[in-house]
């Protein structure tokens, strides 16, 4: 028992590290890839090519002075914000398996910290916790232009939530196909082998489905919570040196998450070429490829950010409406259809 | 939102995914690395004052004081002075016993260049002229007679 919850322990600890690491170097390649996109150099004066950006980075946010301003009434709200908007991508991480299962001695280690039966279930409630922290730092920051982005992350992301939670209940339904029933655990959504129509057809959702987690995670162009040309910066502007550090680590965390979230039910997670489950070069390669496709569609979040101008307010309400929610509900309407001629 | 405006904004957003990714893959950074790597400039460009020599050493300066004249923010003092014979500074009778110039009050419009008979004040290519102390972005002589070299290329196609 003793045992059990020391090796939980130490494999959480592990993924803390990878996350931040992995937080403070999408960072890096989120300026460094925004800087060709716009055909310059990027940051590279700290290190070789400006490794140690991050670094520097992490360094200025801690060592600077944590104001609260004299305005701010509920101090403890306003500290609690950026909290937990920081940890709730961590947490959700916990039913992400990383790397194929491995079995030495008759014990068999487990790459994700829990394997639960409702997992994709856990990581919706999860991260919609992330909504909280932009709404009640906006709320509780006593400016006009903080609550101004608070209410917009409220309808932006609750809105985004249905068309995002149908696409969910769809492959939810695809994993029917060749099972006989449905799972909702991570692990054996990407254990069960799919025929190639349906990768195929998953990967029709992967668009939709990856337009609402751009709104999810406040990325541009749905980035209207902090709108910097009109509500500078929005639910942050309160916030300073660490506090704003940690609302900074929420966003990038969120999409590690969700490119993460993507890559399990979408492309199959840790499987790929020449991965052998339950040896060390299974386990290896396996992670190996789960960080390629998750680096792949980081990548891809960077690309649109670089891409497409910021949308206005009611064309994200209207499009979301008046587009997705349909298309979703079309989507999954089919996709029962083949579950049951399947 | 009809069908056709939605098809159509899918195929302006690919359309700019597209150009974006074709400046990340083909188009090489335009930054010039500055303090690493020289800037390329015009020849023409007009920087920090230089006060030149003849070949032999001497002085170009006469003291006329044609410069601080045709100076439009009076960021000029010259004070002249009578050359000795036995040891002259510069060709002519007079020389600059105090040449100063006024980088906080100079607008770089390069009057004084075009105004030297004997074209002894040049503008220069060192544009690097931030200080910590005031007093240091006043140019005596001294500093005037020997310029520090310019980090700067001239430009390959003026």
């Amino acid at each position: 028992m003793i045992a059990t919850i020391i090796v939980i322990l130490i494999k959480i600890l592990v993924l803390l590290l990878i996350l931040l690491t992995g937080f403070a170097y999408l960072t890096y390649m989120e300026r460094k890839l925004l800087g060709r996109f716009h055909v310059r150099l990027g940051p590279n004066r700290a290190g070789p090519f400006g490794l140690l950006q991050p670094i520097a980075d992490a360094v200025k946010a801690i060592f600077k002075e944590e104001v609260v301003p004299g305005h701010i009434k509920d101090k403890f709200i306003y500290l609690l914000a950026p909290v937990l908007t920081m940890i709730t991508p961590l947490i959700a991480f916990a039913v992400i398996p990383i790397a194929p299962d491995l079995t030495i001695n008759g014990y068999t280690a487990h790459f994700y910290i829990a394997d639960v039966n409702i997992a994709i279930l856990y990581i919706v409630a999860v991260t919609s916790f992330a909504a909280y922290g932009v709404i009640l730092g906006g709320w509780s920051s006593n400016n006009n232009y903080g609550l101004l982005g608070a209410l917009r992350t409220a309808s932006q992301m609750i809105s985004y939530e249905l068309p995002m939670g149908i696409l969910i209940v769809s492959i939810v339904l695809a994993s029917n196909i060749n099972a006989g029933e449905g799972t909702m655990s991570l692990v054996e959504i990407i254990e069960r082998p799919r025929p190639w129509w349906l990768w195929l057809w998953l990967f029709i959702a992967f668009i939709p489905f990856f337009i609402t987690m751009l709104a999810e995670n406040n990325r541009s162009p749905f980035d209207l919570p902090e709108t910097e040309n009109e509500l500078i910066a929005g639910y942050q502007i309160e916030y300073g040196g660490m506090k704003f550090a940690m609302y900074m680590m929420g966003e990038y965390l969120s999409m590690i998450v969700s490119s993460a979230v993507m890559v399990t039910i979408f492309f199959g997670g840790w499987k790929g070429p020449l991965v052998v489950p339950g040896t060390w070069h299974g386990v290896l390669l396996g992670f190996g490829w789960f960080v390629l496709k998750v680096i792949a569609i980081l990548f891809i979040y960077i690309w649109v950010r670089a891409s497409v101008p910021r949308i206005r307010y009611d064309q994200l309400l209207a499009f979301n409406w008046k587009v997705l929610f349909p298309l979703s509900l079309v989507y999954m309407a089919i996709t029962a259809v083949m579950v049951a001629v399947a | 939102m009809s069908i056709k405006d939605l098809v159509q904004g899918a195929e302006y957003i690919a359309k700019s995914m597209g150009v974006t990714l074709k400046t990340l893959v083909t188009e090489a950074p335009n930054t010039v690395e500055y303090p690493d790597e020289p800037v390329a400039i015009y020849p023409r460009f007009r920087g920090r004052h230089e006060l030149r020599r003849y070949e032999d050493g001497m002085e170009r300066c006469i003291g006329c004081a044609l410069c601080e004249a045709a100076c439009p923010t009076g960021a000029i003092y010259v004070l002249a002075a009578e050359n000795d014979p036995e040891n002259p500074v510069s060709p002519g009778e007079r020389y600059a016993q105090v040449y100063e110039i006024n980088l906080m009050r100079c607008i770089f419009c390069g009057d004084c260049q075009r105004a030297c008979p004997t074209e002894a004040i040049v503008l220069g290519h060192n544009f690097e002229l931030a200080q910590y102390e005031r007093v240091e972005l006043i140019l005596d002589k001294e500093a005037l007679l020997n310029p520090p070299t310019p980090n700067v290329v001239i430009r390959p196609d003026a």
